[in-house]
């Protein structure tokens, strides 16, 4: 029993995850038309805006220690952060342990911009084109973006932690009366997990409260339509590509105390997020986020040992496997529209 | 000029008829002309780097290639000598190889076994390298190996460490400095069992490909023989980036020390979890929960930041051994590019310069003359003390470390503390234990 | 002749020429020059070129013609190079078996995963061909280890069966053959400065292609081609004049599955090794960028991409800062260290870069790929005749 709870909330956690990539993914893939192979690249700057926060937090001046020595032999040198002069010893290591949350507000406006910028700049002239010539270009600006982020940052994973106050886990088993010690789960991965919900809900409420979401959502069905009605949608549809990737960004950002990053991840995650998205079919965001949890819920269902020990290597293909079945059972996944992306 | 009219090609234009615009078609198979692939006869050697330049690797890879500049700088008599110095061979003599200035050709094997074999085919084909070396993981270090065993030229492993390349896939043609699974699991034990105890719960992550089986079976056997007992082995994917759905459960199942046969990514990313999940903040059976990683790396650890703490590993090597060889090496990288070398540069630069050793002392750069004079050479002063190449499986024998993350680190260097240097004796094994064959050396001729 | 009208005989003949001739035309540059980094026409290389052309071309049958974007390819090239290397280990290490026993098992794969993947259409199809792949590749490196070698591969042992073969000999290691001619066998032609290799190897992939090539070409130009052109134009229609497009669109699948499997095996009878790497989604994204960046949908594109993607990968990261300052060398000091640093990130380990900057300039400057690039040259040439560098007479667009 606390194994399956315990694994509910990894499920959950790791949904989150996924819900949040593919709701960023959606958002352009499934109702701009456009197959954003970068989507995985912005998560990835996301998480590097935590990582050069975190840097510029801790931009040093070096002082040299005499009375330590380094590996060749000579006088230490000792970084000294400018925040610990500014702000003293105590706030100004504060300030640079809580440089993930704080990168947030730094995220947000560096990835709607670069969102805005991307879609202007490139994929606005690809709406026309067909999708491989869109899959071609979005393919080589993942590249390059990964390739920049490699230049400056190296290849290595950045430990970015999380704030001290937020180490350590909670005891759900106690609470909920079982034996303490047997569903412990972080501070941190519940508050990715509040957090994701919390994003979700933002941009649903977006898309349905305001006008300008009802605008978006009419341009999602119809753009020529709305485009007649002397709307500007491609305005939106911009703004829209900027919250998309502030999206994606964000997931990145709070990310970055789970896993270290690297220039990678955001490869490592592409053909999944692509996968959620299919599964909670085209065009739909409540699929997207349906496919995500579900997704997570599964993985984590297949690793457990008991699982394993009767199928030998079905955490390996779970998530392929059960893309296979829903494909095959639904033809347009949990809730795709007809007729989108499907010729 | 360039470097590239030295090589094979460059050597066998020089011997064509100068002069008139076509010459007599020089006729021959598989290089049957010369007694064994790529003979150098010109005035230099050319080396072949194959590091991952792309991909996760990367920076390791670029760590390997700084080693191996280094070792060129060393042959060619730049530098300040660094191991050949304090090497116990004397056979080099800072002119190169055997007079020859050493040129090297780089490749990027991107951490997959068809790129890396198609960068060390050019590099063989084209650029007429005679030995090829390098690499970061051993699915890569196997495949190259295999080629060039049929190529017919000599291949000195970069970082590997699956008993398989020199275990069921050893060859001829490859040597392999670095240490095995096997000998991370017998130095590690005692030490596990020293500090933690002999009654102890084990429970262990594992990849799940080759690298991953050889070590867990590694440590099992050798922390079983110590009395402890392994509750559960679950294999987890490569391609596995969030590793709480496996680590969440360990709590229950009553272990008290999680062993994490990861490396790379998959290490720094099921560490930090395994520590988020503040498993080592527990007390399970009266006793301090501990986690323990096979394999550490400087660049691992440095991902894995202050997770690595108080965690037990092994190592080939680490910049703070204070022999005399460590401390020459240390000091002449140190010097060239601000900050220690890592295990991977140690080893590809002690791996080149074996290489150029036994090319001197065996007189040739003909891969068997070469493979005669690696076989049984005992060597010193190159870190890790006294050392063998065994001409079993061309395995080297020496002390491994065993290490823990430092709790104060002074630097982003210094992340790791040696614990115990093993001794060679309790980390050698019996050839035969692993299968496979080595066969003959091929000279390719 | 050959069942080809003028324009394709003369795309053919063309193909013909440059593949007997490759190793003059990719080693322009002489020995010992500065510029002999660029040559490419050693074996290892060419091999690939014909080996992943075939991969690409197999590729535009599906995609080119039906519009069906498989993300699942790199499987059926896998699955052929296992069956290769096994009939190795087993049977002989001739390499006729093993590329007929490739061609077959890859087909028999395909055959499954088409007729399951063909269920749905556009990305829902992508995505089925995807995960059937990722799940070989998961599998192949894990749990199938016994019989695919995981990590490590498999490559021929001294101590494989081989009952067709004799003992080896003592000190001999098992090479791949075509009745005794080794591939890796070369014939060097001196030519003043220039050294010129011809590779068993290559040829007989060379011959492979071009067989492979013609065939593609006879199947453009079939009914069967035709049929398949109108499921891509509109399926819908077509269902509504009471065809069934399913057998056509399925047969595409098979064969360009087996025109993976046939790269697979003659991948395994260049260079005698296998990994699961191979199958990987980016190896299948690879062939789809292929086809893409040549040109979808025409003959020859896919080619042309294969070749550029290969091109890259095997020079441009060769290329290390050292040998940009014997290039540079001629310059000031100065100049030259500033001139290294800005080219430097380009190449070597930066190749990466310079691939992804080449995909994007390609696509946004020329939307039909490699090919409308030639055209375009020839039209700036005047040249009256388009056929030889559009066979297909047009670019098609991929939808």
């Amino acid at each position: 029993m606390e194994a399956i709870v315990l694994q509910i909330l990894n499920g959950l956690d790791k949904g989150s995850a996924y819900a949040l990539i593919a709701l960023g993914l959606t958002l352009i893939f499934g109702t701009l038309g456009v197959v954003n192979f970068a989507h995985g690249a912005l998560f990835m700057i996301g998480a590097f805006c935590a990582v050069t926060l975190s840097r510029i937090l801790t931009l040093s001046h070096t002082v040299v220690d005499e009375t330590q020595k380094d590996f060749l032999g000579n006088p230490l040198k000792v970084d000294v952060p400018y925040m610990m002069d500014w702000f003293g010893e105590s706030t100004g290591a504060a300030i640079i342990d809580w440089a993930v949350p704080l990168s947030i507000l730094f995220a947000i406006p560096v990835m709607i911009a670069i969102g805005v910028i991307m879609e202007r700049g490139l994929i606005k002239h690809f709406y026309k084109r067909p999708h491989a010539d869109q899959i071609l270009v979005t393919f080589g600006l993942a590249i390059v973006l990964q390739e920049i982020i490699k230049y400056y940052y190296g290849a290595n994973p950045i430990p970015t932690p999380a704030p001290a106050a937020f180490k350590g886990s909670f005891d759900f088993g106690a609470m909920m009366g079982f034996d303490p010690n047997t569903i412990i789960y972080p501070y941190w991965r519940i508050i990715y997990f509040a957090f994701a919900a919390v994003i979700i809900g933002a941009v649903f409420a977006f898309l349905q409260f305001t006008t300008f979401g009802m605008v978006v959502r009419a341009g999602m069905a119809d753009r020529e339509t709305v485009q007649l009605l002397g709307i500007n949608i491609d305005r939106r549809f911009t703004l829209m590509f900027g919250i998309a990737a502030a999206v994606a960004g964000l997931a990145g950002v709070m990310y970055t105390p789970i896993n270290s990053p690297n220039y990678h991840m955001g490869m490592d995650f592409l053909v999944l997020s692509f996968v959620v998205v299919v599964v909670g079919g085209m065009g739909s965001l409540p699929g997207a986020v349906a496919a995500g949890f579900l997704l997570g819920i599964l993985e984590s269902f297949a690793s457990m040992r008991e699982v394993l020990a009767v199928l030998p290597g079905l955490n390996q293909i779970i998530i392929y496997l059960v893309a296979i079945i829903i494909l095959l059972t639904r033809p347009r996944g949990l809730m795709g529209r007809k007729g989108v992306m499907e010729d | 000029m360039s470097k590239m009219n030295l090589t094979r090609r460059g050597v066998l234009k020089t011997g064509a008829i100068a002069g008139t615009g076509v010459a007599a078609p020089t006729i021959f198979t598989a290089q049957s002309a010369a007694a064994f692939t790529n003979e150098p006869t010109g005035s230099s050697v050319t080396l072949g780097f194959n590091v991952p330049q792309t991909g996760p690797y990367a920076d390791e890879g670029a760590d390997e290639l700084r080693a191996y500049e280094l070792a060129v700088e060393h042959l060619n008599g730049g530098g300040d000598g660094g191991l050949m110095n304090t090497f116990s061979s004397k056979a080099l003599q800072g002119n190169g190889i055997m007079g020859k200035k050493v040129e090297y050709v780089t490749g990027d094997t991107q951490t997959k076994s068809d790129a890396a074999r198609a960068s060390a085919r050019s590099m063989i084909e084209k650029d007429g390298a005679v030995m090829i070396t390098g690499g970061s993981s051993s699915g890569v270090a196997v495949a190259v190996q295999a080629l060039c065993q049929e190529a017919g030229v000599i291949f000195m492993a970069g970082l590997t460490h699956s008993n398989d390349t020199t275990g069921k896939d050893k060859k001829a043609n490859g040597f392999r400095h670095f240490f095995n699974s096997y000998m991370s699991g017998a130095a590690l034990a005692p030490i596990l069992a020293n500090n933690y105890g002999t009654d102890r719960k084990a429970y262990h992550l594992t990849a799940d490909y080759n690298w991953g089986y050889t070590t867990e079976e590694a440590v099992r056997t050798s922390t079983e023989a110590m009395g402890w007992e392994t509750v559960a082995a679950v294999k987890t994917p490569l391609t596995q980036t969030d590793f709480s759905s496996y680590i969440a459960p360990v709590l229950q199942s009553g272990a008290d020390v999680l062993v994490l046969n990861h490396y790379g990514g998959n290490m720094v990313n099921s560490l930090t979890n395994a520590v988020q999940f503040g498993l080592r903040d527990k007390l399970v059976n009266n006793k301090n929960f501990e986690i323990v990683v096979p394999l550490y790396s400087r660049l691992m650890a440095k991902g894995a930041g202050a997770n690595v703490k108080g965690i037990f590993g092994s190592t080939n090597w680490h910049w703070s051994l204070q022999d005399e060889g460590s401390k020459a090496f240390v000091q002449s990288f140190g010097t060239k590019y601000g900050f220690p070398p890592s295990q991977a540069a140690h080893t590809c630069y002690v791996q080149a310069l074996l290489y150029a050793d036994a090319v001197e002392r065996a007189g040739s750069f003909n891969p068997c003359a070469v493979a005669e004079a690696l076989e049984g050479f005992e060597f010193d002063g190159m870190g890790n003390g006294k050392t063998l190449y065994r001409a079993e499986d061309h395995q080297c024998f020496k002390d491994v470390l065993v290490v823990k993350g430092k709790e104060n680190p002074t630097s982003e260097f210094d992340l790791l503390e040696i614990v115990e240097v093993t001794p060679t004796s309790q980390v050698t094994y019996d050839a035969s234990i692993f299968g496979g064959e080595l066969g003959s050396c091929n000279p390719g001729a | 002749m050959f069942g080809l009208d003028k324009k394709d005989f003369r795309l053919l003949l063309l193909v013909a020429v440059l593949v007997a001739l490759a190793p003059f035309i990719l080693n322009p540059f002489p020995e010992g020059s500065g510029m002999a980094q660029f040559n490419a026409g050693y074996p290892d290389l060419m091999q690939r070129f014909v080996i992943f052309g075939i991969f690409a071309i197999g590729f535009n049958i599906l995609f080119g013609l039906t519009g069906y974007l498989s993300f699942g390819h790199a499987a059926f090239l896998g699955v052929g190079s296992y069956a290769a290397i096994w009939m190795m280990k087993l049977l002989t290490m001739n390499v006729i078996p093993a590329i007929i026993v490739s061609v077959i098992v890859a087909g028999i794969f395909s055959l499954a995963v088409g007729w399951i993947s063909l269920r749905r259409s556009g990305i829902y199809f992508s995505i089925l061909t995807l995960a059937f792949a990722q799940m070989s590749y998961s599998l192949a490196y894990s749990v199938l280890t016994p019989i695919t070698g995981g990590e490590t591969g498999l490559q021929p042992k001294i101590n494989d069966p081989r009952i067709l073969d004799g003992a080896l000999a003592n000190g001999g290691t098992p090479k791949a053959n075509l009745f005794g001619l080794e591939m890796g066998s070369s014939f060097n032609l001196d030519v003043g400065a220039w050294v010129f290799t011809f590779n068993a190897g290559y040829y007989l992939a060379g011959i492979v292609m071009l067989l492979a090539f013609y065939l593609s070409i006879r199947i453009f130009r079939s009914p069967f081609g035709m049929m398949l052109r109108a499921v891509k134009s509109n399926q819908q229609r077509l269902n509504y004049t009471g065809l069934n497009a399913k057998p056509y669109t399925l047969a595409a699948f098979v064969i360009s599955g087996m025109y993976a499997g046939l790269a697979g095996g003659l991948m395994v009878a260049m260079d005698t090794q296998v990994g699961a790497e191979r199958m990987f989604w980016t190896a299948s994204g690879e062939v789809v960028l292929m086809s893409i960046l040549g040109g979808v949908g025409t003959l020859i594109g896919p080619v042309l991409g294969a070749g550029a993607i290969k091109y890259m990968e095997n020079i441009l990261s060769k290329i290390n800062s050292d040998i940009l300052h014997t290039w540079f060398a001629f310059l000031p000091d100065g100049l030259e260290d500033f001139v290294v640093t800005l080219i430097y990130p380009f190449i070597g380990k930066g190749w990466h870069l310079t691939l992804g900057l080449i995909f994007m300039l390609v696509v946004i400057f020329l939307p039909g790929g490699l090919v409308e690039g030639g055209q375009r040259v020839a039209r700036l040439f005047g040249r009256k005749k388009k056929s030889t560098d559009t066979p297909d007479g047009k670019t098609t667009p991929a939808e």
